[in-house]
């Protein structure tokens, strides 16, 4: 089943003669639990696509669904619903907050969510036990290395157990070692039912993904979706899978009636 | 994780900016707190000196004629068997809207005796009455019963008579219980006696010249009480005592517009160092404003950030700037008000005031900022993305 739908997306920046095409009539669908990497030039118009699959950049003409949400059919109020109900994401620079501890960053996203503060703080322990930071959960972002942000990063990304991560050069910033780890968490995750769009430059990092989108100049120029499908990665439990999908049922019900 | 742990640990973060925000407030609010408060204990101070200045209401008869007296030179033609006042119609001045505010209702019957030979001014009045109407009187003796009467200290001089001494009126012997200290008013050139036993000698029994009342009026216009006596007796003339005092007030009510005016200015002076203090700090996190949107906060979430940060300070800088103002108030008593004692009582009025304007401007300056935090698009400001 088709979970992401980008249909004839456009983005221009600029009027008339002197308009720039940053996205140029892209077209794809994404399935459920698809790791894709998305690859090209600077300037190629990767991560304005990426800003427009997560909600925040509007398309000039085109279509997003997400889960048959019409996505910029929702105004921005109900986008931001979207966003923090739906996905989840790990910038390049990691954008911590500097004054907040590491397990404050991680609750985040569950800081405007109604629930309990015991089960928020739990939801991130959990989330920061996935990535390996639990020990840390009291140091700021400025008393951990970069590899740890970027976890961190990451950690904040999942907490609140989107379908779907949104990762721009997640190994931009890391060493080689670093990177490695850090593409194999997402792996994991992958591995756990979680779809991941990514953005990267690194072939070595593109090389975790199950297919490869490659941008040029705007234009989606290849789409290598049948290069590999990876077997052996565990698969989520049953019980979680169906909590996780009432609960977007829930969302995408209430972004439908408005 | 709450909103409102975000905003105190930002404000943390920048103290500097914090200390700034509540600097302009608590200058603006004591300032505000220190005039109010300073021009309440004035004006306090100033009702304490009224009710010692005794009297501050006249009630005589209407009359056509023209007074034929100046500076104590009289030429004639006051005449005192004009019309009178009934004594039993103030009891009237007990129904009016201020009577609560009526500390002391003095009658008095005036009429030329002969004592010897001279021609003397001799008062009947209600020595009660008197003791609030006139505090500063001091008698050498005592106070006369119904067959006494007290002398003014000139009247004691002129006549060579003091305490003791037997005097005849109308050939009624009365005795002088006491002979008053000079005051350096015209009592000083009159004979006192009971109101009732005046009456008797001029057989005006009933009937009063004039009255006098001590009108504490803290709370109440003066002006207001003079209208409402005037209706309560139609046949009288009811004249307010203009005296220094109100003067005084007077310029107090100036100064109060001009400091309500520069306090204004003051306030308006520290939301602008709210405003462009909190437009700097929303313009410093801007990253962090982008990341709050990006994971799906909604604009009235930012919005809700930056007024509990505004709250936090404004309330703070309401409760300082209370009692900074009250401090500087006791401090400026004592250069500027020989005479008073320096204590402010709390006003939990004026208290609850500061903190709420502190509040309101802290929270209003605060709303742009606010709005354009929120405006703040996730996309433009990560970039990355």
């Amino acid at each position: 089943m088709n979970y992401i739908v980008a249909e004839n997306l456009v983005k221009k920046y600029g009027n008339g003669e002197t308009a720039v095409s940053a996205v140029d009539d892209i077209s794809f669908q994404i399935q459920e639990g698809e790791f894709v990497g998305i690859m090209g030039e600077s300037g190629a118009g990767k991560s304005t696509l990426l800003g427009m699959m997560g909600a925040m950049n509007a398309p000039t003409s085109g279509q997003l669904i997400v889960d048959d949400l019409d996505v910029y059919g929702l105004n921005q109020e109900k986008r931001a619903d979207f966003r923090r109900e739906f996905l989840g994401f790990v910038f390049q620079s990691f954008h911590l907050v500097p004054y907040l501890t590491v397990i404050e960053n991680v609750m985040l996203p569950l800081t405007v969510v109604k629930t309990k503060k015991k089960k928020k703080r739990s939801m991130a322990e959990d989330s920061l036990t996935q990535v390996g930071l639990l020990g840390k959960a009291h140091r700021l972002p400025s008393q951990i290395s970069g590899g740890e942000k970027e976890r961190v990063a990451i950690a904040r990304a999942i907490v609140n157990e989107p379908p779907v991560l949104l990762a721009d050069e997640p190994t931009g910033n890391l060493d080689t070692k670093t990177s490695q780890e850090i593409m194999q968490l997402l792996r994991h995750l992958n591995g756990e039912g979680m779809t991941i769009i990514m953005v990267t430059h690194s072939p070595e990092c593109a090389g975790y993904a199950q297919r490869i989108m490659q941008v040029t100049d705007g234009k989606l120029v290849e789409d290598s979706s049948k290069i590999r499908k990876i077997e052996k990665w565990p698969k989520r439990e049953i019980e979680n899978e169906t909590l996780r999908n009432q609960k977007r049922m829930q969302v995408a019900g209430s972004l439908h009636t408005g | 994780m709450t909103l409102k742990a975000i905003a105190i640990k930002n404000l943390l973060r920048r103290k500097g900016k914090a200390a700034f925000v509540l600097a302009g407030l608590v200058i603006g609010v004591s300032t505000v707190v220190g005039i109010i408060s300073f021009v309440e204990a004035m004006t306090n101070d100033i009702n304490h000196k009224l009710e010692k200045y005794g009297a501050n209401i006249l009630i005589v008869p209407k009359t056509e004629n023209l007074t034929l007296s100046y500076g104590g030179l009289s030429l004639g033609g006051v005449s005192f068997e004009m019309e009178e006042i009934q004594e039993a119609e103030l009891a009237r001045i007990s129904t009016i809207k201020n009577s609560q505010n009526v500390a002391a209702l003095g009658p008095m019957v005036l009429g030329v005796v002969n004592i010897g030979v001279h021609k003397v001014l001799l008062a009947g009045v209600d020595f009660k009455a008197a003791e609030i109407l006139k505090p500063w009187w001091k008698v050498q003796g005592v106070l006369p019963d119904k067959n006494g009467v007290v002398l003014g200290a000139d009247a004691s001089q002129v006549l060579n008579l003091t305490a003791g001494n037997r005097i005849k009126i109308k050939n009624r012997d009365l005795v002088i219980s006491g002979v008053l200290h000079a005051t350096g008013s015209q009592d000083d050139q009159l004979v006192f006696t009971r109101l009732d036993t005046a009456q008797l000698i001029f057989e005006k029994q009933g009937r009063i010249s004039m009255a006098e009342v001590a009108a504490l009026c803290k709370d109440c216009p003066i002006d207001a009480m003079v209208k409402q006596i005037s209706e309560a007796l139609p046949g009288a003339k009811v004249m307010a005592i203009q005296q220094v005092v109100k003067g005084r007030m007077e310029t107090l009510a100036q100064f109060k517009k001009f400091s309500y005016g520069i306090s204004g200015v003051i306030l308006l002076i520290g939301s602008l160092v709210v405003l462009v203090t909190m437009m700097s700090s929303v313009r410093e996190r801007t990253d962090e404003i982008g990341i709050f949107r990006a994971i799906g906060f909604r604009k009235r979430h930012i919005m809700n950030i930056v007024f509990i940060e505004a709250a936090i300070v404004s309330g703070l800088a309401g409760i300082i700037g209370y009692f900074l103002g009250v401090g500087g108030t006791v401090a400026a008593l004592k250069i500027f008000s020989e005479s008073h004692s320096g204590y402010v009582p709390f006003s939990l009025e004026l208290a609850i005031g500061a903190v709420l304007t502190a509040l309101t401007i802290g929270l209003i300056s605060s709303a742009y900022p606010a709005f354009t935090a929120a405006r703040l698009d996730p996309n433009q400001v990560l970039r990355a993305l």
